[in-house]
């Protein structure tokens, strides 16, 4: 065995980024050090059961009850699968319909450090999916090139925190790509970047990053953040079949943590539209990704507590956004909270705070409260405190009805 | 044990398609048969050891540090001398009369069309322009040598590559002119050309971010080549100069390119300055050339005012980078940027008048094939003025038409960004125009195609479904 000792264990998954400690397979592990975790006998904190959360479709009939499915997927049978299987039967799908598809990125062709490209490399050939030298830059340099001569690259980055180095490659070329090609009409729709993001409870400064709203800021782009294996499906079969580069921001927690009957066949959900997931009367809250699962659990212990009804909204396509979803309930509620794990300043929460104050000012009847990450960056200690957790959106709740 | 031996045995473990059960211990699956392992083991006195990272290498006791700047720096491969005169007369040029007379005129005109064009802009005509003196034979050698299907990639000094893939002076004036018959339909700052019909994309100001494009774009031909057996195959050509050559983007690219054996030629026009910086505050290696063993790249140097040497080079490298389904090529071409590095720069803060000077009068591209032409009975003085006179004329007359062209309509100000206007475009669009409606003499709105109806017109679009 490679790693008998912790500190061996602990070293070599830091250094050994495609080993990755984050492997949720490699949690129990992990369980052995608990470096932020609640206090015991919490009564918020730690309250969110994946097995009977409400925002999974824990039966057939729950999935095939969503009205935004075709009715002969309605039809069809599901399989309960997690979310890493989800993008893998996506990404599956796209090769086996479409010869334009490509799949790779670092290490995705044994398939990948999160396992989202199993077996694609046995099964359609390492001329369509395969490992590209590590280089963020190069492989989304290399994407975008493909897409604008007629392919459907489908581009990995390890993490969302290593990203940056391909940063110039997606504001300056991939969003500017079809504007500055004018007439000649060359654009790099069919580039999907993936990447894994959020926190785990583990990853420290650079395995915890969500920074979408650093392409939020960028128009051309359209940014996915998907909330469970149904909706991964869906968006990822959307996003490659789109006519604009996507970023697809997978929460990395939920590759396994998130289990659903997903449809077994293929089927496309629309990029510009946010859902409701729970309808209620007093106040609206607006989240993507993980938190999802935190503003449901927050919400189930509100509502019992304080007896009042709250709306959750799951935006989905973090840009662009939908705004009139997210207005319409805001005008209903009169509160508003967004809720997101990256940092506050200049973060999606103040765009979608800012849009409601311009377009319902006067049905506000408190504040639109943010419940997110606070200025500083994720050490690994401190993890429980700063990423937005069940006591947090609760407070949120409490706060914005008595206001 | 060592954290290398460690990843070692992980990437073996991963290698064999073993997974981790949760008890920690390790169960054999499938290997897909892509998966290789590669043995590290080896005999006590064999020569070479298999190192997976350098699998041919020969043990020495030899303790020898390769010392980059005591060897010999790469040679110049050159047709001509700077005389005009064939070195290798056995070989020739493999270029025909009318080719040569062709390629000449073609050198010429941009020459022309770069002089007015930078008067133009010190008359506050055009806002900006960068001209190509020096570099001529580089860009419309290379073009010259490759197929119009070939696609190509440029940084910024490559009108050449434009104008003798047959871009016209019309096109080029109106995207200089940013007017409403700008294939960029007014988005991009002068100089930067696209062409769809010609197969090379629109440049953008970034450095060095079109050498991966072409990297993936070559890869996607590979493939389409694939495909299409019965359709000649395609490589693309990337252009870039020796200061883009330090941004990471460059090895990135030509890394990823080796990796994925592309068929791509990535030509660096090497002409001595990035603005001010010189070469030697730009590089320590013998210049991009020696950049390409690094890569497993197959390389060559070339002089680029010899424009036979430029086209000779060009040619071989698109056979090489076809050959065996495709291989990446790299060609450094060496020039001295006699022009200053765009309008909006005086070199003569940072070089001698009189450097410039003397390589204008001692080496340039125009002037040597123009040797050779006289050499060979093809030109004279006479025709050099005829062809002087009437390229001037023509350049001014596309100039002045282009000038009076109305600006695009202001639609274009928002259209493109995605495939379709967002909802918040929609709302950003009501707004401007709700500005512009109120505050009439606040705006010119009249000059753009179409006044401030064009917003209208975006307004009016329906989302497609």
């Amino acid at each position: 065995m490679a790693s008998k000792t912790p500190s061996m264990r602990v070293l070599s998954r830091y250094l050994l980024r495609p080993q990755a400690s984050l492997h949720p397979r490699c949690q129990h592990r992990a369980q052995s050090k608990q470096y932020s975790a609640g206090a015991a006998g919490a009564r918020l904190n730690g309250t969110v059961e994946y097995d009977t959360i409400p925002i999974l479709h824990h039966t057939a009939k729950s999935t095939l009850s969503n009205p935004e499915l075709p009715a002969d997927i309605r039809k069809g049978q599901t399989k309960r699968i997690n979310l890493y299987t989800a993008v893998n039967e996506a990404l599956r799908y796209a090769l086996q319909t479409d010869e334009r598809v490509l799949v790779f990125g670092e290490d995705i062709q044994f398939g990948g450090v999160f396992r989202c490209t199993m077996n694609l490399a046995a099964d359609f050939g390492t001329e369509r999916v395969f490992n590209t030298p590590l280089s963020e830059q190069g492989l989304v340099g290399f994407a975008i090139g493909a897409a604008a001569e007629g392919m459907k690259p489908v581009a990995e980055v390890q993490f969302a925190d290593y990203v940056f180095p391909a940063f110039d490659q997606i504001h300056n070329e991939a969003a500017k790509y079809r504007y500055r090609s004018g007439s000649t009409g060359v654009h790099c729709g069919g580039l999907v970047i993936r990447m894994p993001t959020g926190s785990v409870g583990h990853g420290a400064l650079y395995h915890t990053q969500s920074p979408e709203a650093l392409f939020t800021h960028t128009p051309g782009l359209r940014v996915v953040i998907p909330r469970s294996p149904v909706q991964a499906k869906g968006l990822l079969l959307s996003a490659i079949r789109s006519q604009d580069p996507v970023l697809f921001m997978e929460p990395k927690i939920l590759y396994r943590a998130a289990v659903e009957h997903v449809p077994v066949d293929a089927f496309y959900l629309p990029l510009d539209k946010a859902e409701v997931l729970k309808p209620g009367k007093d106040v609206t809250i607006v989240s993507y990704g993980t938190p999802l699962y935190t503003c449901s659990a927050a919400i189930a212990a509100a509502e019992r507590d304080f007896g009042c009804s709250v709306e959750l909204i799951d935006l989905r396509t973090i840009y662009p956004w939908d705004r009139e979803t997210v207005l319409e309930s805001v005008k209903k509620t009169g509160r508003a909270i967004v809720v997101h794990e990256s940092m506050m300043n200049a973060g999606v929460g103040a765009e979608v705070a800012a849009t409601i104050q311009e377009r319902a000012f006067l049905r506000l009847e408190a504040p639109v409260k943010r419940v997110t990450g606070w200025a500083t960056h994720t050490g690994l200690m401190y993890e429980q405190f700063i990423i937005p957790d069940v006591t947090r959106v609760y407070d949120a709740i409490k706060k914005t009805i008595d206001y | 044990m060592s954290f290398r031996y460690t990843s070692r045995i992980l990437r073996l473990q991963r290698g064999l398609g073993v997974q981790t059960s949760r008890n920690g211990c390790r169960v054999a699956t499938n290997a897909p048969v892509w998966q290789h392992c590669r043995a590290v083991a080896s005999t006590a006195n064999a020569e070479k050891v298999l190192f997976p990272g350098a699998l041919n290498s020969e043990f020495t006791s030899t303790l020898d540090f390769l010392q980059p700047s005591q060897t010999q720096a790469i040679s110049t491969y050159r047709v001509m001398n700077q005389y005009g005169e064939i070195i290798d007369k056995d070989i020739g040029v493999e270029t025909t009369d009318e080719e040569a007379l062709d390629l000449y005129k073609n050198m010429v005109k941009l020459s022309i069309m770069d002089l007015l064009m930078f008067e133009a802009q010190r008359q506050g005509r055009l806002s900006f322009y960068m001209v190509s003196a020096g570099e001529e034979g580089i860009a419309i050698g290379s073009a010259s040598a490759l197929s119009p299907a070939d696609v190509i990639f440029c940084q910024y000094r490559e009108t050449g590559v434009y104008m003798q893939r047959g871009f016209t002076l019309s096109q080029f004036m109106n995207q200089l002119f940013a007017n409403a018959k700008d294939h960029g339909l007014g988005r991009n700052m002068p100089v930067h050309y696209g062409s769809k019909e010609l197969n090379i994309h629109t440049i953008s100001s970034t450095l060095a971010t079109q050498i991966p494009h072409a990297a993936g774009a070559a890869y996607a031909l590979k493939m389409q080549n694939m495909w299409s057996p019965e359709t000649e195959p395609r490589i693309a050509v990337c252009y870039f100069g020796e200061g883009a050559a330090s941004e990471g983007d460059f090895h990135a690219a030509l890394n990823i390119a080796a990796t994925r054996q592309v068929p791509c030629i990535f030509i660096c026009r090497n002409n001595g300055y990035a603005i001010s910086t010189p070469t030697s505050d730009q590089y320590r290696g013998d210049g991009i050339a020696s950049r390409g063993a690094g890569y497993g790249i197959a390389t060559l140097r070339v002089d680029g005012n010899d424009i036979f040497a430029v086209r000779r080079a060009t040619k071989e490298a698109r056979r090489l980078a076809l050959h065996d389904g495709g291989r990446p090529v790299l060609i450094e071409m060496m020039a001295y940027r006699v022009g200053h590095h765009s309008t909006s720069d005086d070199s003569f803060a940072y070089r001698q008048r009189v450097e410039v000077e003397d390589w204008k009068r001692r080496d340039n591209p125009i002037t040597r094939l123009r040797k050779w032409l006289e050499d060979n009975a093809l030109w004279d003085e006479d025709k050099e003025k005829a062809l002087r006179s009437v390229t001037r004329k023509e350049v001014l007359r596309a100039f002045e038409i282009a000038e009076k062209e109305k600006k695009p309509s202001i639609k274009n100000a928002f259209e493109g960004v995605w495939e379709e206007l967002t909802e918040e475009q929609k709302m950003h669009v009501e707004e401007l125009k709700d500005i512009l409606t109120r505050y009439p003499k606040e705006y010119d709105v009249e000059q753009y195609e179409g006044g401030i109806s064009g917003l209208d017109e975006l307004l009016a679009q329906k989302k497609q479904t």
